[in-house]
């Protein structure tokens, strides 16, 4: 873009919104009030799969305050909330298919007595059978509830010829590997406030990720055209995935509510509704077989792999895609079968959690690859580094790797910070206390690739006011993720503006078109293109105005320096503000939009391949743990990570995504454990939902590793998830490592270490 | 149903004295965000779990949404709104969260301030062990706690050099 070095980009500037957020100031979903407002409490279904008969709401009606009950029969349109399938309700009718589903909402005058009226609703109906375990959901005999065989979806990645392969290889490996729920527990719960505006339009405030779902969601509960909806993001407590897709669910309530009563509605989620009801990663199951010549070539992968769905199928197709095209992990292998599929099963719809299919497959390759290892008698890391995808190979897709591919750099990276060579299987414990290094890589597909192509564009509104002061709109949220301080410095680089002359605010749809979802890491590259797009033709204009005023201030013609929000040219400085007055002066366009459709992406159904990415991102992790062999309970003491994002655009917001999605993904191999008994979920909270806390925190020890993506705003490329991808493996293979006990089943609870560790005995 | 006269709440909030009648029942996170339009104090559990609602009441960080407004009567609360630096500027805690990358979502942010801040008045010069302790009610569930274990070491620095204010 530039002959100049760069001045905002790649420094790590501060957060626009950190004062705001630390000071008090930042005002999300619930810090909003309105005259007239009502709030909303939802009545949930009590059983996981009910036939509804209709609602007693006569004691409800007796709390004071209490002013209606809204549903199925209140939704002025198609009742099917678009996802990817068409299969889920925005209230059922006749059947409720989890416990905890929304069947209808109760408004009143305040909070406490909605929810006081909600809980005496009661819910007329008959049981019905239910399924809780999704092997069991895929039998014949299995009550169904989608389709004729409980399957939201199927996928095959099919390559070479992957049964003669295990049968003429030196080494062959096998295993199943499970993995439980993870709850994202964003610490701001879901809302929304819907306002119902003249003409039959309507406009709902929300703290989500997605906005566009959202304003899909409302105009088809409504039955009303787009231009009427305007969905406006509030600042926004975490969303991580979780704030993907339910929130549109929760939109279209809250407008459902708001057009029945024709006042302003709030529907705010207790922490307990939101465990209850809302998305969290799916379950797995899978049986995986590697095999390999003596040398450790890898050879072929075999694999199978179950997602339990929930429900409905919300993400479950897209989330299963993914899980399946990076089923075998990094690594360039001939003979590859995989076959996947996402059951239904009577609990509450799983969706999106960073990493978004990945973490669960990539927990059993990467704990094989260590089986794989040991049978060959060969170091786990170079085993890996002998197999990895280097620039010119091809993934199981047939994907051809293109230049920014740090892996080999990555491995290298913790191997060496690590003390690898010498400190693998000799670190010395103390008593009972074991300890150990394991390690992993994974790869991640940056954007939605052919999964959701037509999903993948994003727009960009940038306007430079005659003050000097620069807006900029874009599509996708600011969710903590640091979306609208990397955004600023790529505006701020590509305009030579300062940075702080910068300002963006949340995400309104009236302002800028729909930019596809904020998911799949794939802000920085997709909004941050879009951001450029609409730059240029301003910059173009500033650049010559500054030109012209460097003139007619005696500077020489010729070239101009322009850095830091300033140009100069022969010792004479012309601001960025004196540039823009300027092109005020001369009357010039100073507003653009801009927009950027990812290339072009590819996925044959039949056989699995094609370019199932735009690019991908990369990273390697060690984990360093001590396990109490007494207790079973396992420490991360200290974690490495290397992560290939082509360009940190601000290393400190970076160095923020690699620590917390660490810790979350420390998170679920140790203590997130949700469980499910009868279809009720028993532990809905944060007390018994055990969180990692400031005392579980390890030693980070995190690095960018940079190999620039042409196609990337300034070569970046997103990472936001690999963070959360690669720990659980480096756990489980740590603990491996540290007491010999091998747990394929995710959380490693102490129970289930121990109980490895008692049969070893 | 026989009508009880409302409790009086009578009590200091960030230097300015409240006082009224409040529902017996009512939360001191209630009355605070609901009350007071102090929304700078997040709830994100009302469960004691999180530490979203962390606020000081004489010295002593408490759970807001488990804490009644009642037993506030008599007694001195300062919540994030509160925390002013000199002439109006953020405090140094406010300020250390900011530049340290100690902020992500920001929802736990002023709960994880007011317990910093509540540690910060007992222990000037906390090791980073103590600080660790001290935060342990206070989930974050982005940035992995190491940008906010840095912030409080650099606030303390900072308030230790010019006397603890």
């Amino acid at each position: 873009m530039s002959d100049n070095p760069l001045f905002c980009v790649g420094k790590s500037v501060t957060r626009k919104d950190a004062l705001a957020k630390a000071s008090g100031e930042a005002l999300y979903i619930d810090d909003y009030s309105y005259g007239g407002m009502l709030h909303a409490a939802a009545v949930r279904s009590p059983r996981p799969h009910i036939r509804i008969k209709g609602f007693d709401a006569r004691a409800a009606e007796k709390v004071a305050g209490f002013v209606m009950l809204v549903s199925a029969a209140d939704i002025p349109g198609k009742n099917i909330w678009p996802v990817v399938k068409e299969d889920c309700p925005f209230f059922p009718e006749t059947e409720s298919r989890f416990q905890g589903e929304t069947l209808a909402l109760v408004l009143a005058e305040t909070r406490l007595a909605a929810r006081e009226a909600a809980a005496k609703v009661k819910v007329l109906c008959a049981e019905l059978p239910f399924v809780e375990d999704p092997l069991a959901a895929l039998e014949k005999s299995a009550p169904k509830i989608y389709g004729g065989n409980n399957v939201f979806s199927s996928y095959v990645i099919k390559r070479g010829d992957v049964e003669e392969a295990i049968r003429s290889a030196d080494a062959v490996v096998e295993g199943v590997f499970t993995t439980n729920y993870q709850v994202h527990v964003y610490l701001e719960t879901q809302g929304a406030i819907a306002f119902p505006e003249a003409g039959g339009a309507m406009t709902v405030y929300g703290s989500l990720q997605c906005p566009y779902y959202a304003h899909d969601a409302v105009a088809q509960a409504l039955n009303i055209t787009h231009n009427k909806v305007r969905i406006v993001q509030r600042v926004t407590g975490g969303g991580f995935g979780g704030k993907e897709d339910v929130p549109a669910l929760v939109a279209a309530h809250a407008a459902i509510a708001a057009r029945k009563s024709g006042r302003p509605v709030k529907l705010v989620y207790e922490r307990d509704e939101d465990f209850i009801s809302m998305s969290r990663r799916h379950p797995s199951w899978t049986r995986m077989v590697y095999a390999a010549r003596k040398d450790g070539a890898i050879t072929a992968c075999k694999a199978k792999y179950v997602l339990d769905g929930g429900a409905y199928a919300t993400l479950s197709p897209i989330v299963l895609w993914r899980g399946t095209v990076h089923a075998a992990g990094p690594y360039k292998i001939e003979n590859v079968s995989v076959e996947s599929f996402a059951a239904a099963t009577n609990k509450a719809p799983c969706g999106a959690y960073r990493g978004f299919g990945q973490p669960q497959i990539c927990f059993a390759n990467e704990s094989l690859l260590d089986k794989l290892a040991e049978k060959l008698g060969m170091d786990p890391l170079e085993l890996r580094l002998k197999n990895i995808l280097r620039p010119g190979d091809k993934t199981i897709t047939g994907q051809v790797i293109t230049g920014s591919c740090g892996l080999e750099e990555a491995l290298v990276s913790v191997r060496e910070k690590s003390g690898w060579a010498k400190r693998r299987g000799r670190l010395a414990g103390e008593g009972a206390v074991k300890k150990g290094l394991g390690v992993s890589a994974n790869y991640y597909g940056v954007g939605l690739g052919a999964g959701g192509k037509y999903l993948d564009r994003a727009g960009a509104h940038v306007s430079v006011s005659k003050d000097g002061s620069v807006y900029a709109a874009v599509g996708n949220t600011e969710m903590g993720q640091g979306a609208q301080t990397v955004l600023s410095q790529i505006a701020a680089e590509t305009l030579n503006c300062p940075y702080d002359g910068v300002r963006m605010t949340e995400v309104d749809t009236s302002r800028v078109p729909d930019s596809g979802p904020t998911v799949a890491s794939r802000t920085t590259l997709m909004s941050g293109n879009a951001v450029i797009d609409a730059c240029k033709p301003l910059r173009g204009r500033i650049f010559k105005a500054a030109r012209e005023l460097l003139s007619a201030k005696g500077a020489p013609e010729g070239a101009m320096e322009a850095s830091g929000g300033e140009f100069r040219a022969g010792g004479k400085t012309v601001s960025f503000s004196e540039a823009v007055k300027e092109c005020w002066a001369q009357r010039l366009k100073m507003a653009e939009h801009g927009w950027y459709a990812a290339p072009k992406t590819s996925f044959l159904p039949e056989n699995g391949q094609g370019d199932a990415y735009v690019t991908y991102a990369y990273s390697a992790n060690v984990a360093e743990v001590a396990v109490d062999t007494e207790t079973g309970a396992v420490r991360v003491e200290k974690l490495y990570a290397a992560h290939d994002l082509g360009r940190a655009v601000n290393p400190r917001l970076a160095l923020g995504q690699m620590h917390g999605g660490a810790l979350q993904g420390i998170g679920y191999a140790l203590s997130e454990n949700l469980v499910y008994k009868d279809g009720a979920l028993l532990n809905p909270n944060m007390s018994d939902y055990v969180l990692p806390s400031s005392m579980e925190t390890p030693e980070f020890d995190c690095s960018t590793i940079e190999r620039p993506y042409e196609d990337g705003p300034y070569a970046a490329k997103g990472f936001g998830e690999t963070p959360l991808i690669g720990p659980a493996p480096a756990i489980a293979n740590a603990v491996k490592d540290a007491c010999g006990a091998r747990v394929p089943g995710l959380p490693l609870m102490p129970e289930k270490v121990w109980g490895r560790l008692k049969d070893k005995a | 149903m026989k009508k009880t006269a409302a409790p009086m709440l009578k009590c200091v909030v960030n230097g300015v004295k409240v006082s009224r009648a409040i529902d017996s029942g009512l939360t001191l996170s209630d009355f605070l965000r609901g009350e007071l339009h102090l929304t700078g104090t997040k709830t994100g559990c009302n469960q004691g779990e999180c530490g979203a609602c962390v606020v000081v009441v004489d010295g002593k960080a408490v759970n807001s949404c488990l804490y009644m407004a009642v037993q506030a009567n008599g007694k001195k609360v300062i919540t994030i709104e509160g925390l002013k630096g000199k002439n109006g500027d953020p405090h140094p805690l406010v300020q250390a969260f900011a530049d340290e990358g100690a902020v992500q979502c920001g929802f736990c942010t002023p709960g994880m301030i007011m317990s910093a801040y509540a540690l910060l008045l007992a222990n000037p010069a906390p090791s980073r062990a103590e600080i660790k302790q001290a935060l342990s009610g206070n989930i974050c569930r982005c940035t992995g706690y190491e940008m906010i274990f840095s912030a409080v070491e650099k606030a303390a620095g900072l308030l230790r050099g010019r006397g603890g204010k």
